[in-house]
């Protein structure tokens, strides 16, 4: 056990691509947990999709050995995810720090994500040691980005630490910054044990791994545990430390981190943020913040070729495994045949998740619009809660439908204000905040419908503010009647449940014509005319024909072209398996992504 | 002796037992965007080329059956010298045999013939000159890329008209800048100049040519449903100046159909001489090597021309027999394929569409413009025993 004076705990906050992985890196290096020739490039960035990606899903955390001026320290660096729907997870890393290190790229500025993790940092009472990062870029403005974040945090800008993370340059004044301004963790190892686990995997030899930080009391080797939120009571079969490798230890006492394995194989018996105390001796109060994984945003997932529905299962069984967010239950599509209605935390969840489905599992999917949950208030009273816009009772059984809000933060260049502005307010913002960083950035915060920025909301921020404005949103927690209604699609005179939405309705007849003109471009011509509608109830409120296929058929058929037109015609062949048959209609797969893109235009 | 009609079946299954040779000349004077044959600008090559294919031809094992049709194709065969083509018609002759009543065609491009070519032509041993002629509009002309003009490929039509007993025409329906007016004046001229025949394609936009560059780069692409119609004003004006549709994309007067093409949909065997030249012969599909270069320096080193051969297994031959019998008028015998096409969902959804028609056991694609869905119909099968 290391003295507690001793320790230094801490994260870096840092915006996609700001170098939080490099400085890490460069952490490592310089406290010589890895030499420099076994470095890899961002070491701690593990999943390839992370890599690709850049950025960080799961959060990893490791023991640095440093000895600066005053003396050896344990440094024990806490990554925490980057993104928007991790909010949550980011909250538990930070629980398990006193300090963070807010990296903010010297030519982009702050960002609306680091900004939001930078609150949540300081609502957690943690201390932050400014840094501006990539300052040898010909396009650094340090001073600029100096004076936002002393606007953001405080303090003076002389203070702002300048490093290249690339280069190395100010990483050591970094590291001696954080044994002298960051608090050393209190907590006595007399007391009851309180260890918060921030972070969790699987590991296939040894079941589920848990990453902890001891609060107080003191973590062994072969004690009887006690996970406070889920009750479970395993023993600790192996504590240890992390330096990038796994260390073991015979304890772990205040301020510690390192890691914990139980013998526990389901990944759902742990929960990020439960408190392990001591089954013999508990402590009486968990720590604080815990809360239950919500999923947020819901998406049907069919496997192409409906043969693979088996894979598609123990495929999203392996996935969770190591992510509790994800759930999933089997849905059958009248459209699509079987599949799963899967939950996420957010789009890029979602995103990620189907991603690796289609690339470490090899599965073809169809996946449906993303859709939220609503609560529906039913006549004669109760509530369902709906997850498929399929589910949605008829207009005469229900009372109301009920559709979750998040606060949506943006940061945008002081130029593009208005034009955002604009933007939230078309889907349904409702203005909180506007706050001025500096003179040229502007903080707004709204709240927002979450079903409106589940459609590509993203992308036309991006696109309006020509790349510039960032975004970052976190969910309420009530649910807020609106007036909404589901848009149906017939395509030949036949509904397909995959392309029902629940949308407001002012917007559904915008929705249902610019649907259906997406759907007749994308849907190739068939042997009859294919007519296809978009309806609210029995209502038709857009239109439109594919019209019957006139010529199909190779010109030339001679000698020469026997062979070449017979593969040219497989060929075909192989692109009408990727299409779905819905009915007599073959529709190709991008149709049902096209949803997605429906407002782009 | 009794003419069978074009569409006939029994001229169609009659093709099928017959043999015939493919000789290839690759030159052109230009090469035209919208070609994908293995094709040269250009003759340089021609002397060699011409002794490479002696040799070839002179070294393939003749067939049972003297052959009833040869065909001269390209590129350009009239890019050679009369002599060159009369020498190796006589290679051709000597190697393989003629039956008496064979069919020589040769393909050749208006801007090549004259009253002397046309005569020494027919005096080498051409019996049927099919002319490149593709437009009679000269604004089509000029976008299709052609060497030639629209008073050219009248002189020519007319002279090849004046000295052989068949003459064929090759137009081009569906270039870009091509109206209705424009091909209907094009149909109605070749069938006022004559011709016992007429091919009529659509303009395809065929992969790594400089057309479909130019597409990708948003130039137009040729319009479906404006090639739909000029198909059906060609076939309507064909009919009515005496010619039959006998396949998807040909017309002949009675006793002019192409017998080397009816041996190809008839799955027969043909001999193929040249680069990129594609054979079938004792069951096996086979190629030459695309590149003239290439093609010369193996034959002149002793070495085999094929860079490739397919050989089928039964099912697949009995749906190649279906699917190529099916660019026929005349239809095909249904046989194994054919009953299990009609027994499957696909094949019964475009018996449905009125695509594909059943006539005891023929089948016969009653719409040929979507031919291509029967045909993808037929591949989709599961492989079955035959």
């Amino acid at each position: 056990m290391t003295d507690t004076s001793r320790i230094r705990n801490f994260s870096i906050i840092a915006h996609i691509d700001h170098g939080k992985s490099t400085l890490a890196d460069r952490m490592l290096e310089r406290t010589g947990a890895l030499e420099e020739r076994e470095m890899r490039d961002q070491v701690l960035d593990t999943m390839d999709l992370e890599r690709e990606r850049g950025i960080t899903i799961k959060a990893q955390s490791v023991r640095l050995d440093y000895t600066g001026p005053s003396g050896n320290y344990v440094l024990n660096l806490i990554d925490t995810p980057g993104h928007v729907d991790f909010t949550y997870e980011v909250s538990r890393s930070l629980a398990a720090c006193e300090g963070a290190v807010l990296l903010v790229d010297a030519a982009q500025g702050v960002e609306a994500q680091t900004l939001a993790n930078a609150y949540l940092a300081i609502e957690s009472g943690l201390e932050i040691i400014p840094v501006i990062n990539k300052v040898d870029l010909p396009a650094a403005e340090p001073d600029r980005v100096a004076a936002e974040l002393v606007s953001i945090i405080g303090g003076d800008p002389a203070d702002v630490i300048r490093i290249s993370a690339k280069t190395g340059d100010g990483v050591d004044e970094l590291l001696a910054a954080i044994v002298e301004v960051l608090p050393a963790p209190e907590g006595a190892v007399d007391d009851q044990l309180r260890a918060l686990v921030f972070d969790s995997f699987y590991d296939t030899y040894r079941g589920v791994v848990c990453y902890v930080r001891v609060q107080s009391g003191r973590l062994a080797t072969g004690d009887g545990l006690r996970f406070m939120a889920t009750g479970e009571e395993p023993a600790a079969d192996e504590v240890g430390v992390l330096r990038p490798g796994a260390e073991p230890v015979a304890a772990l006492g205040p301020g510690e981190v390192g890691y914990l394995i139980t013998g526990i194989k389901e990944i759902d018996r742990i929960r990020v943020g439960d408190t392990v105390t001591r089954a013999a001796d508990p402590a009486t109060e968990p720590l604080p913040g815990y809360r239950e994984p919500k999923p947020m945003v819901f998406s049907g997932l069919f496997p192409t070729d409906g043969d693979d529905f088996e894979r598609l299962r123990e495929a999203l069984e392996k996935l969770r495994l190591n992510d509790t967010a994800l759930v999933f239950e089997p849905e059958t599509s009248r459209a699509l045949g079987f599949g799963f209605r899967c939950g996420f935390l957010g789009l890029l969840h979602m995103e990620i998740v189907r991603e690796r489905l289609e690339r470490e599992y090899d599965l073809e999917l169809v996946a449906t619009a993303p859709s939220v949950a609503y609560d529906v208030g039913l006549v004669g009273g109760g509530t369902l809660q709906i997850r498929s816009p399929q589910d949605l009772p008829e207009p005469t059984a229900r009372t109301e439908i009920r559709e979750p809000i998040v606060r949506v933060m943006i940061i945008t260049p002081a130029e593009f204000t208005g034009t955002v502005m604009e933007l939230l307010q078309e889907h349904r913002g409702v203005m909180g905040e506007m706050t001025y960083l500096s003179p040229e950035r502007v903080e707004l915060v709204y709240r927002v419908p979450l079903a409106e920025i589940v459609f590509g909301f993203f992308d036309r921020l991006k696109s309006r503010t020509r790349g510039y404005a960032s975004l970052d949103y976190e969910p309420e927690d009530d649910f807020i009647p609106a007036d909404l209604a589901r848009v149906d699609i017939l395509l030949n005179g036949v509904p397909v449940d995959a392309f029902s939405a629940i949308v407001h309705k002012t917007k559904g007849y915008d929705y249902g014509r610019k649907l259906v003109s997406k759907l007749r471009a994308i849907i190739p011509r068939q042997m009859f005319d294919v007519p296809i509608q978009a309806a609210i109830g029995s209502r038709v409120i857009a239109r439109e024909t594919v019209k019957a296929r006139r010529k199909d058929v190779i010109a030339k058929c001679y000698g020469g072209d026997v062979t070449r037109k017979r593969k040219l015609l497989e060929k075909q062949k192989e692109g009408k398996k990727r299409m779905k048959m819905l009915g007599q209609v073959e529709v190709p797969q991008e149709a049902f992504i096209s949803v997605l893109q429906i407002d782009e235009d | 002796m009794k003419i069978d009609s074009p569409d006939s079946v029994a001229l169609a299954d009659s093709a099928a037992g017959q043999t015939a040779a493919y000789i290839h000349i690759p030159f052109c004077r230009k090469i035209c965007p919208y070609c994908d044959f293995a094709v040269v600008a250009g003759t340089d090559l021609a002397d060699r080329y011409v002794a490479a294919l002696l040799a070839e031809i002179e070294s393939a094992d003749p067939f049972a059956e003297p052959l009833t049709s040869v065909a001269f194709g390209g590129g350009t065969p009239t890019a050679l010298g009369t002599d060159a083509l009369g020498i190796l018609l006589e290679a051709v002759e000597s190697r393989f045999g003629f039956d008496p009543e064979v069919e020589v065609s040769l393909e050749a491009n208006p801007e090549d013939i004259s009253q002397a070519t046309a005569l020494a032509l027919q005096e080498a041993g051409f019996g049927r000159i099919s002319l490149g002629v593709q437009s009679f509009d000269d604004s089509v002309l000029a976008s299709l890329g052609r060497a030639h003009s629209a008073a050219q490929a009248i002189d020519a039509t007319r002279v090849v008209r004046s000295v052989f007993d068949s003459v064929s025409v090759d137009l081009m329906f569906g270039t870009p800048g091509e109206d209705l007016g424009s091909w209907r004046d094009s149909v109605t001229m070749a069938l006022e100049l004559g011709v016992d025949h007429l091919s009529t394609y659509s303009l395809t936009v065929e992969r790594g040519t400089p057309l479909s560059r130019a597409v990708a780069a948003g130039a137009p692409a040729p319009d479906p449903d404006l090639q739909a119609d000029q198909w059906l004003i060609a076939a309507e004006l064909a009919q009515g100046a005496g010619l039959v549709r006998y396949e998807t994309s040909n017309h002949a007067r009675p006793g002019h159909a192409a017998i080397y093409n009816l041996v190809t949909w008839g799955q027969g065997e043909y001999a193929a001489f040249g680069n990129g030249a594609h054979r079938h012969r004792d069951g096996l599909r086979s190629w030459n090597v695309r590149r003239l270069e290439r093609y010369i320096e193996r034959i002149e080193n002793g070495q085999s021309p094929v860079s490739g051969e397919e050989r089928l297994g039964p099912w697949e031959r009995e749906v190649e027999r279906v699917l190529l019998g099916l660019r026929r008028a005349a239809g095909v015998l249904a046989g194994v394929a054919g009953e299990r096409l009609l027994k499957s969902e696909r094949g019964s959804a475009v018996v449905d569409a009125g695509i594909l028609e059943v006539d005891d056991d023929r089948l016969r694609i009653a719409r040929p413009l979507l031919g291509d869905g029967v045909s993808r119909a037929l591949l989709a099968l599961t492989p079955g025993d035959c």
